[in-house]
């Protein structure tokens, strides 16, 4: 590593450290919803942008995560540190029952994609009718005080979230890219470009499938429980609505499906752009519901169209003419 | 329960079922010839059901009256979005597609919520609580105008596909497009006019849905759900699956809410989704691919 991309590095390590410090309680409640989509994203990323299973029902395992840690929590006190680990396993449990059920059944393409819808459809109105967990009702975690770090319970000010949001998006990303230079990470990219190809060579695509899914539906349950424990709600309409699902993965898909980096630079140009349209319009007093989400499906449209690899990929690429014009 | 109760009730699915299958068929045509999935269907019938309501207390134009127009405009409306937008992204990922589809979802969505506010509308007809009682059927008069309505637009579809030289050359892009492209046929004007009639199709069910449900611009996503459903109930691409799996969904949904309580009824659509993707992926009439 070049000493200059040290230090650009060491930099925004320290800008991300104290940013708690400099910035607002807003500007720090935006960067924690960036880091906790950029953590879903990743999790999303690496079942479609490496495995190429388009999953259209994340907010499945999200909320499976966040339902088991949150109900543990809720009925017995239990708290984050251990009830991860049973989110965790409840949400690949789902994740195995549908990966397993799907490739067995041979479901692939919009057909996988519409298999996820339908799980995690079925799911938010089974969570309807369930009690034991609030039901339509919704579940409520204790707030506890808010000025003193309780870590055994994940309970503390706005600037624990961000740090425990932080770290999750950067284990995530580390993760990713040691899984993307793994065999994984080459037979997942063999059955993403042409499944019948790496099955002719050998790969139990069966198999590394269904790692994904399992991988993937870890992280997204890992991102639930943090979800859990900093909204402190949970309703199975909000938490598994399909719109959920989309939040998720928009943030791959504009920053670039199958990049690193793609997940992290989608979510934060996309949270920015709906905080700024929101501001732009406030400070016109233009009111009128809706506005806002017209020109966000407007800027989405035109990333969709103009940039059909995604931001990164276009930025990168940019970035290396404008390198290379400098060097030659 | 008396026999006579469930009876209604089915028969009441029946008619429910046929104007989901007309949306559906709009969902499976597009499908099955463009190759799209189009996630915005269930924002244009919300946009056909608020301009049906719209030329209703506007004008007084009964729904039934104002579907011709809907139609028309929803074709030309649905030819220029293929044109425009999605004939680009024929040839890109499932994923790109979903996103294009997805935005103009939203803002189909939303331009209806700043146009119309977020309050559930109506087209209150004088008829809308008559009834007609043949021996110890009962129906209610404004469902059996829109169940037949439905099934007369959707046999049109099927005559059109059927007899006509557009339809049949449609065909043809379906079954092989390299074969279609040899023989010359106009496959981007096919594909827009394809479009164009999916949605014209899902404008004839939004227009005579507002004689049985209230619009409002959430409705949109659950619409397109539904949508899917019957479509991959009956077979993604097939004409007559999409009928027949509308009439499904219609039926067991008016059964489900009588037998268990009726915020579970669309957990037996999409359980019946699950056991169908998984069981026969092609669905109950389509081929496999």
């Amino acid at each position: 590593m070049s000493p200059k991309r040290a230090g650009a590095l060491a930099l925004a390590a320290l800008g991300l450290l104290v940013f708690p410090e400099l910035g607002g309680a807003y500007a720090v409640s935006l960067a924690t919803l960036i880091l906790y989509l950029a953590t879903a994203g990743q999790a999303w990323n690496l079942m479609m942008g490496f495995a190429g299973q388009l999953s259209l029902g994340h907010s499945l395992y999200v909320g499976i995560g966040a339902y088991s840690a949150g109900a543990l929590f809720f009925h017995f006190g239990i708290g984050p540190w251990l009830g991860v680990w049973v989110a965790v396993a409840c949400s690949m449990a789902v994740a195995l029952l549908i990966g397993g059920l799907a490739f067995r059944f041979g479901v692939s393409g919009v057909y996988f994609a519409l298999l996820t819808i339908a799980f995690a459809e079925f799911t938010r109105i089974a969570f309807d009718h369930i009690d034991w967990l609030g039901g339509p009702g919704g579940m409520f975690l204790e707030v506890a005080q808010r000025d003193r770090w309780d870590l055994a319970h994940f309970r503390g000010p706005p600037s624990m979230y961000y740090y425990a949001a932080l770290a999750l998006a950067l284990g995530t990303l580390w993760l990713c890219a040691r899984l993307s230079r793994s065999r994984a990470g080459y037979y997942w990219r063999a059955i993403r470009e042409d499944e019948p190809a790496a099955q002719a060579l050998g790969i139990d695509t069966f198999r590394w499938k269904l790692l994904a899914v399992l991988v993937s539906s870890a992280l997204s349950a890992i991102s639930g429980v943090f979800l859990a424990f900093y909204q402190n709600n949970l309703f199975p309409e909000q938490v598994f609505h399909v719109s959920r699902s989309i939040e998720i993965l928009l943030g791959p898909v504009i920053g670039g499906v199958g990049t690193l980096l793609g997940p992290i630079v989608g979510s934060l140009v996309l949270t920015l752009l709906s905080d700024g349209v929101s501001e732009l319009l406030a400070a016109l007093g233009w009111e009128l519901p809706g506005t806002k989400q017209v020109l966000y499906g407007l800027a989405l449209l035109g990333v969709v169209v103009f940039l059909p690899n995604g931001i990164w990929p276009a930025l990168h690429a940019a970035w290396q003419r404008h390198s290379g014009a400098r060097s030659a | 329960m008396p026999a006579e109760l469930i009876l209604n009730v089915a028969l009441s699915g029946v008619l429910t079922g046929l104007v989901y299958g007309l949306m559906a068929l709009g969902l499976s045509v597009i499908f099955g010839v463009v190759r799209v999935v189009n996630f915005a269907h269930g924002e244009l019938m919300t946009l056909a059901m608020y301009g049906a309501v719209a030329a209703f207390q506007r004008f007084g134009l009964d729904p039934l009256l104002s579907v011709p127009a809907l139609a028309v405009g929803f074709f030309g409306l649905g030819y220029l979005l293929q044109v425009t937008l999605v004939q680009r992204f024929v040839t890109r990922p499932e994923h790109a597609q979903f996103l294009l589809l997805l935005s103009v979802a939203v803002i189909l969505a939303n331009a209806q919520l700043m146009l119309f506010g977020p309050d559930a509308r109506n087209a209150s007809v004088d008829y809308a609580l008559d009834s007609l009682e043949l021996g110890p059927l009962l129906l209610d008069l404004p469902r059996l105008y829109a169940g037949g309505v439905a099934l007369c637009a959707s046999l049109s579809m099927f005559a059109f596909f059927r007899f006509s030289r557009s339809g049949k050359a449609i065909r043809a892009c379906a079954d092989n497009y390299r074969g279609a492209q040899v023989v010359g046929l106009p496959i981007r004007r096919l594909y827009a006019l394809t479009f164009g009639l999916g949605c014209a199709c899902v404008a004839v069910a939004g227009g005579v849905l507002t004689l049985l449900v209230d619009v409002t611009p959430a409705l949109g996503p659950a619409y397109t759900l539904l949508g899917f459903v019957i479509v991959i109930v009956g077979g993604l691409g097939s004409m007559l699956g999409a009928l027949l799996g509308g009439l499904l969904v219609g039926v067991s949904e008016a059964l489900a809410g009588l037998f268990f309580t009726p915020s579970a009824k669309s957990m037996v659509s999409f359980g019946l989704l699950i056991l169908v993707l998984l069981l026969r992926p092609q669905g109950l009439l389509g081929r496999r691919a």
